[in-house]
């Protein structure tokens, strides 16, 4: 099985999965009207009540973090669309099929990233609207988009793992139940220099908030931080987190999709 | 094209597969010959499925060795996967996608280019009466369509096998019909067909040679009319109404009386079940009797398999299994 023909597959799988979405648009659509209701919902109701350390103002220090939000919430898109394929044999027959078994994963990650690199664009242009600036220069903010998509590469492969793996009824909603407090317990929406020290070290070393805040400084926005590790290191632990989240997906991934049937 | 040599496109030898307490296939054989129609019959939990599973390279066995196509399903697994198409219990279609799509979405996964694949759905498409649906979600097929349309996608390149599991569970009498004629198609055009079942009938209408499953393990292996002389094949039953006597029944008809029941029952013999039963309602009407219910009985899986149970007084656990 040459290079070549598994790139193929999995394109021809990615043209599938986004063909969905061309059908049946509502669950991005609705995934894009949640993040503008959080949006509106703590920029505008919670927002006046947050005083950010160090100063600056809440709606461009809140921003990232949304586009960090939605990157994450990604894994309940994958996982519930590899749920789904499993429960209906789909997936046997793509397993029955003498192709490689990457091949589905991979074509599955590149339509994802499609679609959330789109929903990233349409938050991006709602931020502008209600005032959120770019102030960096056009290549940091390059940088801050590559790091908010590499977040959702990541996340992607948890979703692909989860979704072969915890196959059950309960098992999506236990997900979309458990990313609260991790979106939460993270600089995402308050700085945690405003909580309480163990909190604070949690939510400084929650994979998103490193991708919040090298964001927000490439973006050039109010960060929040001014004493700690991602004072130095955000960029480095945005690019580190994904990394190691991948490094150990891509593999139990791989072998859940091989396991599939024994 | 040189013919290929008749070597049997599938020989299995003591499959076992354990999940957690259960032995799913307990040394389990089997061998199918070439261009036949072969039935794996038998009840839930029996282990067909994990049997073609097996086969497909879904599922690895613990024991044993499998030859698919020529091909050791453990060792090469990508040789065996080109050599068959699948058709499992679920449909494994994309409800989303058009019935073309779907199928050219399959071609080309098994490597057709894009012109190929797209030929030979409409050759398929064609063929199975499909066309005039073929630009249309899956999702708003029946399904006897769907069923039709799943094993179309298991023919897409042409395979020396293909296992069909359970393809007529949940349909209707028409989609059954439907894909009866469509197997019967298949294997016309020179594909090896393995299904399993849990219907005699089905077995009886399509199948060469059917191998009866337990707990795993082969109980019987015999041509369907081979398998329903086991049990002496069709009877009419006769049901007298009130005002005939159930003794003057019996010497009109032949057969045995059960006066419990009022029932009268003929076995059909070597004539068959419908001559049989044409050859009552004659005499009926001969005689001038009155009854309430004449109808033709057909050996059931139940009896079969409680039959060929029973001639094994040592095979305890079969019965078991087969009540999982």
């Amino acid at each position: 099985m040459t290079t070549a023909s598994m790139l193929r597959h999995s394109w021809v799988i990615t043209q599938r999965d986004l063909k969905h979405w061309q059908r049946e648009p509502w669950t991005p659509i609705f995934g894009i009207a949640f993040s503008i209701m959080l949006l509106l919902v703590f920029g505008y109701l919670f927002g006046g009540a947050i005083e950010l350390p160090g100063g600056g103002d809440y709606l461009p220090y809140l921003l990232p973090g949304m586009f960090a939000l939605s990157m994450m919430f990604g894994i309940e898109t994958t996982m519930s669309a590899v749920t789904a394929d499993s429960k209906k044999g789909v997936t046997d027959r793509f397993r029955s099929l003498p192709m490689s078994s990457v091949a589905v994963p991979l074509g599955r990650a590149a339509a994802d990233l499609t679609n959330s690199a789109l929903q990233l664009a349409v938050l991006m242009v709602g931020g502008l609207i209600v005032g959120w600036r770019i102030d960096g220069s056009a290549g940091a903010a390059l940088v801050a988009v590559a790091l908010l998509l590499w977040l959702r590469f990541a996340v992607l492969w948890l979703g692909i793992y989860l979704g072969l793996t915890f196959r059950g009824e309960g098992s999506l909603m236990a997900v979309q139940v458990l990313v609260w407090p991790v979106a939460f317990t993270s600089n995402l929406f308050v700085a945690p220099e405003t909580m309480p020290a163990w909190l604070e070290s949690l939510a400084q070393w929650n994979p998103v908030s490193a991708t919040a805040a090298a964001c927000r400084d490439l973006f050039g926005n109010p960060t929040g931080i001014t004493d700690g590790v991602l004072a130095d290191h955000a960029v480095l632990l945005a690019f580190a987190w994904p990394a190691a989240l991948t490094l150990v997906f891509v593999p139990l991934a791989a072998r859940a999709y091989r396991r599939l049937g024994s | 094209m040189t013919s290929p040599p008749p070597l049997s496109p599938l020989i299995a030898h003591g499959l076992r597969k354990r999940y957690g307490d259960t032995l799913a296939l307990d040394g389990f054989d089997l061998e199918v010959a070439p261009g036949t129609v072969h039935a794996l019959l038998g009840p839930n939990g029996a282990g067909k499925s994990t049997a073609v599973n097996t086969f497909a390279t879904l599922t690895r066995c613990d024991e044993g060795e499998a030859l698919v196509a020529g091909h050791d399903v453990r060792r090469s697994p990508r040789q065996v996967r080109a050599s068959i198409g699948l058709v499992g219990q679920a449909s494994a279609l994309d409800e989303v996608l058009f019935g073309r799509e779907n199928l050219v979405m399959f071609g080309r996964l098994h490597d057709l280019s894009k012109a190929a694949a797209r030929a030979r759905a409409d050759e398929l498409l064609t063929a199975f009466g499909l066309a005039d649906a073929a630009d249309r979600k899956v999702s708003t097929y029946s399904g006897g369509m769907r069923r039709r349309l799943d094993i179309a996608a298991g023919m897409l390149t042409r395979p020396r096998l293909l296992f069909l599991d359970e393809p007529t569970t949940g349909l209707d009498p028409r989609g059954r019909n439907e894909v009866w004629q469509m197997v019967r198609d298949v294997v016309a055009a020179g594909t090896t067909v393995l299904l399993t079942t849990q219907y005699l009938d089905e077995a009886d209408q399509l199948a060469d040679r059917v191998t009866v499953m337990g707990a795993g393990r082969v109980i019987a292996e015999d041509s369907p009319t081979g398998l329903k002389d086991l049990l002496g094949g069709d009877r009419v039953i006769v049901t007298a109404s009130a005002a005939t006597d159930l003794e003057r029944l019996r010497e009109v008809l032949g057969g045995v009386a059960d006066p419990e029941r009022r029932e009268v029952t003929v076995e059909a013999g070597a004539t068959g079940g419908s001559a049989a039963l044409i050859a009552a309602v004659r005499s009926l009407d001969a005689a001038g009797l009155d009854v309430d219910d004449v109808l033709l009985r057909r050996p059931t899986l139940d009896e079969v398999f409680l039959h060929l149970t029973e001639d094994q007084p040592d095979d305890q656990p079969a019965h078991e299994g087969a009540a999982r």
